[in-house]
């Protein structure tokens, strides 16, 4: 059952992608992106990661989409004669892709000796172990919630469901270790809306358009 | 469960297209279209290999928050890419890579 899930997901993806480069239009392609998405937001979910699944979903899907289509449209790119390709560049994007497909296949195989790597189960009783294991272990020397009442140990200790408490632990991770990083990453989000709004803004003195 | 080996080839054939599509393609949206699968197609490496790699029984969620870092940045990449993207058409009424030659030596 899981297994069909997976394919479902996976074909779902790839089939995105395909239809992402062959497809004419930009909005179709922009579509089929959304498409290549919400598969991959899937396989996420499947592996576990439920934040990441729903962030990716709505961060690629919702915002991401809406800004392509909207620039597409606001471009207005209807008079687009067929462009013919170059056999060269044609010849050149299905080699290189088809070796880099090649090796990835060989490392794959001989990476675990032509056995495939399992994952091993997260169940009731791992949980269990791993909220023991939560409270006492220290190990990058950064204080952990000790208390028995934190969200992540009552979650993981549920007596009739226990539930991967995945937010919370990415939370967990990103205050204690990533904390520096995440400041980081909102001045860079501050830096560049800024110069999206000095880019788009226009000139009044028009600058010189060719060359 | 489907294997580690199946996720990390899901990820490396979706990376190939997007290289094809962004060797292939003329249309630089599309181009930027194809950079963004090849992100994502990243981030389901990171994912499979966190869900592999468990630390107590849990998940390594070092890997997670790196997907989320990966998000974020790609999010303002979108944004500064489509600005430029704008900026470019005002500028030459074309998004057609082949016409825009003029850095070419």
């Amino acid at each position: 059952m899981e297994n069909l899930v997976f394919y479902l997901f996976a074909f779902m993806a790839v089939a995105g992608g395909v239809l992402l480069v062959a497809l004419r239009n930009p909005v179709s392609s922009a579509l089929a992106m959304v498409l290549s998405f919400v598969g991959l937001a899937g396989l996420f979910i499947g592996l576990n990661a439920y934040f990441v699944g729903i962030v990716q979903i709505l961060v690629y899907a919702g915002a991401i989409m809406v800004l392509f289509i909207f620039i597409i449209m606001l471009l207005d790119l209807n008079d687009e004669k067929p462009v013919k390709f170059k056999s060269s560049s044609v010849v050149a994007g299905l080699v290189i892709p088809l070796l880099l497909v090649v090796q990835i296949l060989g490392v794959i195989q001989t990476g675990s000796e032509g056995n495939r790597v399992e994952f091993e189960e997260i169940t009731n009783d791992s949980m269990q172990k791993s909220a023991e294991y939560f409270t006492q272990l220290d190990e990058y020397k950064i204080p952990l919630p000790r208390e028995k009442q934190s969200a992540i140990y009552k979650s993981l200790t549920h007596e009739k469901s226990p539930k991967l408490p995945d937010t919370n632990l990415i939370g967990h991770t990103i205050f204690k270790s990533y904390n520096y990083p995440l400041q980081v990453v909102g001045a860079l989000l501050l830096v560049a809306t800024i110069g999206v709004v000095i880019l788009s803004k226009r000139s009044n003195k028009q600058a010189p358009a060719d060359s | 469960m489907a294997s580690l080996n199946d996720y990390l080839f899901v990820s490396g054939l979706l990376f190939a297209i997007g290289l094809a599509g962004v060797i292939v393609r003329k249309n630089i949206i599309v181009i930027f279209m194809c950079l963004e699968l090849m992100l994502a197609s990243a981030s389901l490496t990171l994912v499979a290999f966190s869900r592999f790699h468990l630390l107590n029984g849990l998940p390594d969620y070092n890997g997670q928050v790196f997907v989320f870092f990966i998000i974020t940045v790609a999010a303002a990449e979108v944004a500064v890419g489509l600005a430029i993207i704008v900026a470019l058409y005002r500028a030459r009424q074309t998004i057609n890579v082949e016409e825009l030659t003029s850095m070419r030596g």
